[in-house]
Formats: structure tokens, C-alpha cells, sequence
């Protein structure tokens, strides 16, 4: 094996360039690629949930397609095959038009625009009427856009004198740099933005209204800003966690809100459906798993808890007993874990959301919706498990954990990633039928739901008079 | 069939025991003298990922192989015998020091006091201890001595007028004046390092419950049919990359961590490059950790 998870023949087949001291930097070229296709996929999401013109959606959906596509391409070529840094100037041509679409995104989401104003007063607004779900909308985009910064100024200094690193590899140095502490931030901040976004989207996804929308919506942006704010002071003061612990509080707060929602709306509907007058305790148990498409997004978000959230709180209490004892590289596998499992969660709530919006109806969304549910559980419970396994276990017996467990990982995640490649083989086929689904999306990209805000008679009047000009 | 899963319970547990009893297994003589020492001259070198020039000034010694199980008895037993170190609620425990403060956020105070050398019942630990005295278990002989402190480590060394490497001085032994990602090259095969993928190769002819090698197995020598691939250091350091972490001497200021270079038969192969750094506590032990020991020249 050339390198951990590429064997000799891919590397003979594919011609690939991998320079072992390279390492750091190729896995660095792939997080971000993976995140600008994850930010892209977040932000055709939001144009098609947010009420918008239709050229801002075009404007910004098309500048972030070359965006993204430009940076995978060169973006991977320059760190598997060689550096040639004709690669690595297009790799950093999309991602700056990914930052120019999110510029865009920015304009357009801007909330104080009198042209999309709540009329339906179920949905959190101020007194004129701007609507609050936009402006969490705008918060994050615009933190998200400052935050980029964070890591384009500190990438800029790559091939200047920054020695390419990974952040868990400093997990122990006492002293950081400035640019070191701004890069940390930076790809935590990021993430956490990411999550934000997804949170927003299914919220709207599942018509997040009433009470509940209107305490979360505050609370999510006053949480945004704070955490991004503490992020971002990160390389100033050593009080910048006491930000990022109080905005989280809020930003969790917030999630947890939509998920009584959502899990509480899911119960409702299907009673409904069933024409049940007087439900059971049983029958709306039951009620909540019917669907696990829309179900699973909300568990995801409790699941990470049990997986990130929780562990993270659980070893901060327990400092002393467990940094301060674990080997280092110990402490790194529980550390990328409780960044990599979000960041799959997310992933399989981007999927779930996709297998919706799809169409996918009967028993195959039953199947596809437990599988990834199920199939994530198993793989990240046994990822927590494997990591935190002194806890439970003297060195001597781990051998038998560690196999079970990483074959835990192995199975869950092998049968997501055998259903992401049949969804993908599906739309792969749909493409070349001449009524396919492709042309009929990019026809209307708008999706079918319940919008908070909606165009005023000025707004229409604006538009009106654009047309005629 | 009213207690068959009673039966299939036992069997599991049977089994499960079966695999752990501890299973004496045979001397493997690798040929490589335990007791020999390789002149390190002084000069610069690549240090770390990003190859920094560093300079040592001045000629060293370092042992080829690490400490041996039987090496360590011989000095517990000596030393427990002197009274420089103790047996007390089965830890050997012993005098350091302390660790220089500077009240940094966070900051593990480490004053003079008995510290942790070696856990005497830990599983791990190749070592029996029978009336008073330690003796390597059978077959265990010359693998590397594991379950060891920092602590441990540093009284050993001290004890026989040595010290532990320093992290440079671990690194130029192991890499020499290269730029080598491994201590012989750019590549690992599987018979020429005790590390993760090397593990099924290594079973067939130790079990399964065996993790480490004898010190300097990787020889080039041919063992009942299992040929290995010498993998020594340009200066004929064995076991430099896998088998065993091996601790370094340094104190790091603010943490007082220490930290362990080489990799270890549980180690990928990217952690068995000769730059990547583990750490922990002084007082940590592991069956995947050992050490070896420096002089200096006079």
C-alpha cells in the first residue's frame, strides 16, 4: 500500500503522483474540495427555498456550478498528480468564484429589502414585517463569506514561507502562531456554518412556523454571530472559547427547537392522514417513523449529540484524566472523529433532503431513508466507541473492539456509499432518456414549498417596470 | 436446545479466554547483539517533515536496539536490590527530580517526588515477578521492554550512567544525513518493519497475541521460512520505524509532555516515518512503548 487507503494499483492505474512528505497537503487539497462542493450543493439549496429573482438564482447558481466544478477538477489533479501549478491557479480561479456566488447569495438574501416581506404571520418577523429566517440566512452567509477570508489570507502565505500542516497535529504545541490559530478557526468555523446552513434548510424543508420559529430564529442568529465572532477572535484572545461555548449553546438551542418541530409536525400529518381522532401514545410513536426521509434529518442532528457534542463535553469535564494521560495519537483520533462524523451527518441529511425533493415515494424511500439512517448510526457509533476505548477496555484487551468496531464503520458506511452510487447511477441513466428529470429541475428551480417571506406589491412594481425598460 | 444458548455463551467466553491465555511461545535467536552501541557523528541533518537543517555538534552513541525484556529485569532486580527504586501496590516506583514550572494556562505541575515506573501485573508487561525478582517471560527474552514510564525509561538509563535521546538526536539516528521518509528509503514492505499491515505475515509464525518482535528480527535474516527485509538506519540502528514507540528525553516546557518517536506494530505506515511525533504524560506506559538509551562520548 502507497499510502493509507490507496493501494499500489490505483496509484500504477491513475498514473498518480503521491510524494509521502505531500501527505499533509493532499488531504488538505481534498477537505477542500469536498467542502466546495458541500457549500455549492448548501447554496442551490437555498436559492431554490428563498424567495429570489429569478436572475439572482441564475446569476448565483451558475457562477458557483463553474466554480466548484473548476476547483474539483484542478483542485484534485494538483494534489494526486504532480504540482504543476497551472492546477493550482485554477484550483484557486473556482474557488474564487465560489466566494464571488456567495457575494451574490449575500445581495440577494439582503434582508432589509422591502421587495419580500412576511405576510403570513406564523413566521418570525420584526414589527415592518422583514423576515427573520432571511436574516439567519444573510447572518451565516456573511459570516461564512468572512470566515473564506480567514483561510484565503492564511492560504496565501502557502509557497511563501507556510509550511503546509494539519491542524490535529498541533494539538499539543503550547504556543500556536497567529496564522496557525487563524487556519484552526477558520476550518472549525467553516463546518460550523455548514451545519447552520443545513439546519436552516430543513427547517424551511419542513415549513418551520409558529411559536417555536419565531424563539429559534432570534436565538440562531444572535448564536451565528456570536460563535463566528468568537471564531474569528480566536487568534486575539484565549476568551474567544467562552464565545464559541455561549454561541453554540444558542445555535444547538435553536436546532433543537426545529427538531421538537419537525418531529412533532411528522406526528400530526401522519395521524391526520390516517384519520386517526384520538391517537394513542403508541399509534403517534409510530406515526413519527413513518417516513424516514423526514424523520431521519432530525434524529441525524439528536444522533450528533450522542457522537460529537456529547464527547466533546464529556472529555472537556475529564481534561486531566484523559488528555493528560491518552498518547497523542489517541487524542487525534477522537478529535478528527468528532469533526468527520458532523461532517458526514451532514452529508447524509443532504442526501435524505435530495431522495425528497427527488420524488422518491413507496417502499424504495422507506429502504434508501433507513439505510442511511441505520447505516451512518452503526458506522459512527462504532467510530465513538473505537475512539473513547480506554475508557472501557486495558490496552491488552483492545484488539477484539478495535475489529469489530472498525468493521462497524466499514459496513455502515459501505452500504451508504453502495446507495449513493445507485441514486447517482439512477440520475446518471435519467440523463440520456429524452424526458428526463434533469431539463424539468433546471426548467424550474424553484422548489414547491411554503415560502416566509413573499414579493410586495412594491416589489412587483419594481420588476414590472425592469420588464418594460 | 432449553440451554443451548447457554452452551454457545460459554463457548464465546472459552474462546474469547482461549485467545488471551497467555501462550509460551518460542525463542527466536535474531542475531543481532543487544549490548552494541552506534556512533552518531556530529554534523547536520533533515529534520522533521519539512526537512530543517539542524546541526548536532558533537559525536554520540545510541543503542542499536531498544531495551530488552530481560535487560530491564536484570536492572530492576539490581536496582530494587540497591534501593533506588521500590515496589509499593504493584507499580516499582522511583525518585525524579521534578520538571521546571512556569505556571503556563493549563500547566501539569510535575515537582520532585516518586513517580510511576513500571505496573508489575499489567498484562502487557512481558516481565514475571516471583519472590522479589524479576525474570522476562519465556520467548520474551529480547523483545523490546514495554509497560515502561518515562520514569522508568530515564532511571534505567541514568542507573547505567546514560541518558535517553533527545528528539534530534533520535531523528539523525534514524535518518542519518538523508532526506529518507523511512529510516532505509521511501517505501515499507511488510517483512521489513513490525507495523499494522505486517501483522498477518508476523501471526503465522508468532500467534496471533504476540504484538512485538524480537529487537533487530528485521536482519535480512530468514526465520523457519519467514524471510524478512533488512531495515536498519544508515547507522545500524534497528527497530527505528515500528515494533515499539520509543520515549525521548526532552522535557517540553509548559505541557511536560514527552514524546515517542518510530511507530509501533498497532502504527499505519505513515506514523512509521521518521518524522511523525507521538506524546504523553511521563508517567503513561503501553505495550506498544519502549525505549533505548544515549552517551555521550568522552
Amino acid at each position: 500500500m502507497v499510502e493509507w487507503g490507496v493501494k499500489d494499483i490505483t496509484v500504477k492505474l491513475l498514473g498518480l503522483d503521491l510524494e509521502s512528505v505531500e501527505r499533509s497537503g493532499r488531504i488538505i487539497m481534498l477537505y477542500h474540495v469536498i467542502a466546495m462542493i458541500v457549500t455549492s450543493i448548501e447554496v442551490y439549496m437555498i436559492t431554490s427555498i428563498v424567495p429570489m429573482r429569478k436572475h439572482q438564482r441564475t446569476n448565483i447558481n451558475a457562477t458557483i456550478t463553474v466554480g466548484w466544478i473548476t476547483a474539483m477538477i484542478f483542485g484534485m489533479a494538483f494534489a494526486y498528480f504532480g504540482h504543476n501549478y497551472f492546477y493550482h491557479g485554477l484550483f484557486l480561479v473556482g474557488q474564487s468564484l465560489i466566494f464571488f456566488a456567495g457575494i451574490l447569495l449575500a445581495v440577494t438574501l439582503n434582508p432589509w429589502n422591502k421587495h419580500f416581506l412576511v405576510e403570513n404571520k406564523e413566521y418570525a418577523h420584526t414589527k415592518n414585517g422583514y423576515d427573520l429566517e432571511r436574516i439567519a440566512f444573510f447572518v451565516m452567509t456573511v459570516s461564512m463569506l468572512i470566515s473564506a477570508g480567514f483561510g484565503a489570507v492564511t492560504g496565501s502565505f502557502w509557497s511563501n514561507g507556510h509550511e503546509t500542516f494539519l491542524a490535529e497535529d498541533l494539538i499539543r504545541q503550547p504556543d500556536k502562531t497567529a496564522l496557525q490559530k487563524s487556519i484552526i478557526g477558520y476550518l472549525h468555523i467553516m463546518l460550523t456554518l455548514i451545519a447552520i446552513a443545513i439546519t436552516l434548510i430543513v427547517g424551511r424543508w419542513m415549513d418551520f412556523k409558529g411559536k417555536l420559529h419565531k424563539f429559534a430564529m432570534p436565538i440562531m442568529i444572535f448564536g451565528t454571530l456570536v460563535i463566528s465572532g468568537g471564531v474569528w477572535s480566536v487568534v486575539w484572545t484565549h476568551m474567544a472559547h467562552t464565545f464559541i461555548y455561549i454561541g453554540s449553546t444558542f445555535v444547538m438551542f435553536a436546532a433543537l427547537l426545529l427538531v421538537i418541530y419537525a418531529w412533532g409536525k411528522l406526528i400530526k400529518d401522519r395521524i391526520k392522514e390516517q384519520g386517526l381522532k384520538n391517537p394513542s401514545f403508541g399509534q403517534k410513536f409510530v406515526a413519527l417513523f413513518h417516513d424516514p426521509i423526514k424523520f431521519g434529518p432530525f434524529w441525524q442532528m439528536v444522533f450528533m449529540n450522542f457522537t460529537v457534542s456529547g464527547v466533546g463535553i464529556f472529555m472537556a469535564v475529564k481534561l486531566e484524566e484523559i488528555f493528560r494521560v491518552w498518547p497523542a495519537r489517541e487524542e487525534r483520533i477522537t478529535l478528527t472523529g468528532h469533526w468527520h462524523i458532523p461532517a458526514a451527518l451532514i452529508a447524509t441529511i443532504i442526501l435524505m433532503y435530495y431522495i425528497d425533493i427527488a420524488g422518491i415515494k413507496g417502499k424504495l424511500r422507506k429502504w434508501l431513508g433507513w439505510t442511511i439512517i441505520i447505516g451512518s448510526d452503526i458506522a459512527f457509533a462504532a467510530m465513538t466507541i473505537m475512539s473513547m476505548k480506554r475508557l472501557f477496555v486495558t490496552e491488552y484487551y483492545q484488539t477484539p473492539l478495535v475489529n469489530w468496531t472498525m468493521l462497524a464503520t466499514d459496513f455502515g458506511l459501505g452500504i451508504i456509499l453502495i446507495l449513493l452510487a445507485g441514486v447517482l447511477g439512477w440520475r446518471l441513466i435519467d440523463l440520456f432518456r429524452s424526458d428526463n428529470r434533469w431539463s424539468k429541475e433546471s426548467a424550474s428551480p424553484e422548489l414547491e414549498l411554503e415560502r416566509t417571506a413573499v414579493l410586495t406589491k412594491q416589489g412587483r412594481d419594481v420588476i414590472k417596470k425592469e420588464m418594460e425598460i | 436446545m432449553r440451554y443451548s444458548k447457554y452452551f454457545l455463551i460459554i463457548i464465546i467466553l472459552l474462546s474469547v479466554f482461549n485467545l488471551y491465555a497467555e501462550k509460551p511461545f518460542k525463542y527466536v535467536e535474531t542475531g543481532v547483539n543487544t549490548n552494541s552501541w552506534a556512533l552518531i557523528p556530529a554534523g547536520e541533518f533533515h529534520f522533521g517533515q519539512h526537512q530543517h537543517i539542524k546541526n548536532i555538534d558533537y559525536d554520540f552513541e545510541i543503542m542499536i536496539t531498544d531495551v530488552t525484556n530481560e535487560q530491564y529485569a536484570n536492572y530492576l532486580n539490581e536496582a530494587l536490590e540497591k534501593g533506588t527504586i521500590y515496589a509499593k501496590k504493584d507499580t516499582i516506583w522511583g525518585y525524579h527530580p521534578g520538571d521546571p514550572f512556569d505556571a503556563y494556562l493549563h500547566e501539569w505541575e510535575i515537582p520532585a517526588g516518586d513517580y510511576p515506573h513500571m505496573p508489575i501485573n499489567e498484562p502487557g508487561l512481558r516481565l514475571n515477578y516471583e519472590n522479589g525478582k524479576f525474570s522476562p517471560k519465556a520467548g520474551y527474552e529480547n523483545h523490546p521492554m514495554v509497560e515502561v514510564s518515562w520514569f522508568g525509561a530515564k532511571a534505567y538509563a541514568d542507573y547505567y550512567g546514560y541518558r535517553l535521546p533527545t528528539e534530534l538526536e533520535w531523528e539523525k539516528a534514524a535518518r542519518g544525513t538523508g532526506t529518507n521518509d523511512y529510516p532505509w528509503g521511501n517505501t515499507v514492505k511488510r517483512n521489513q518493519a513490525n507495523f499494522i499491515s505486517s501483522h498477518n505475515l508476523f501471526a503465522k509464525m508468532f500467534g496471533d497475541v504476540v504484538k512485538t518482535t524480537p529487537v533487530g528480527f528485521y536482519n535480512g535474516n530468514n526465520y523457519d521460512g519467514y524471510q524478512t527485509v533488512e531495515g536498519i538506519s544508515p547507522y545500524g540502528l534497528y527497530d527505528m520505524a515500528g515494533n515499539v514507540y520509543q520515549w525521548t528525553g526532552d522535557d517540553h516546557p509548559k505541557v511536560h509532555y514527552r514524546y515517542m518517536r518510530g511507530g509501533s506494530y498497532q502504527s499505519y505506515e505513515y506514523n512509521l516515518r521518521v518524522w511523525p511525533r507521538n506524546s504523553a504524560g511521563p508517567e503513561y506506559t503501553s505495550m506498544s512503548l519502549g525505549f533505548r538509551c544515549a552517551r555521550d562520548i568522552d
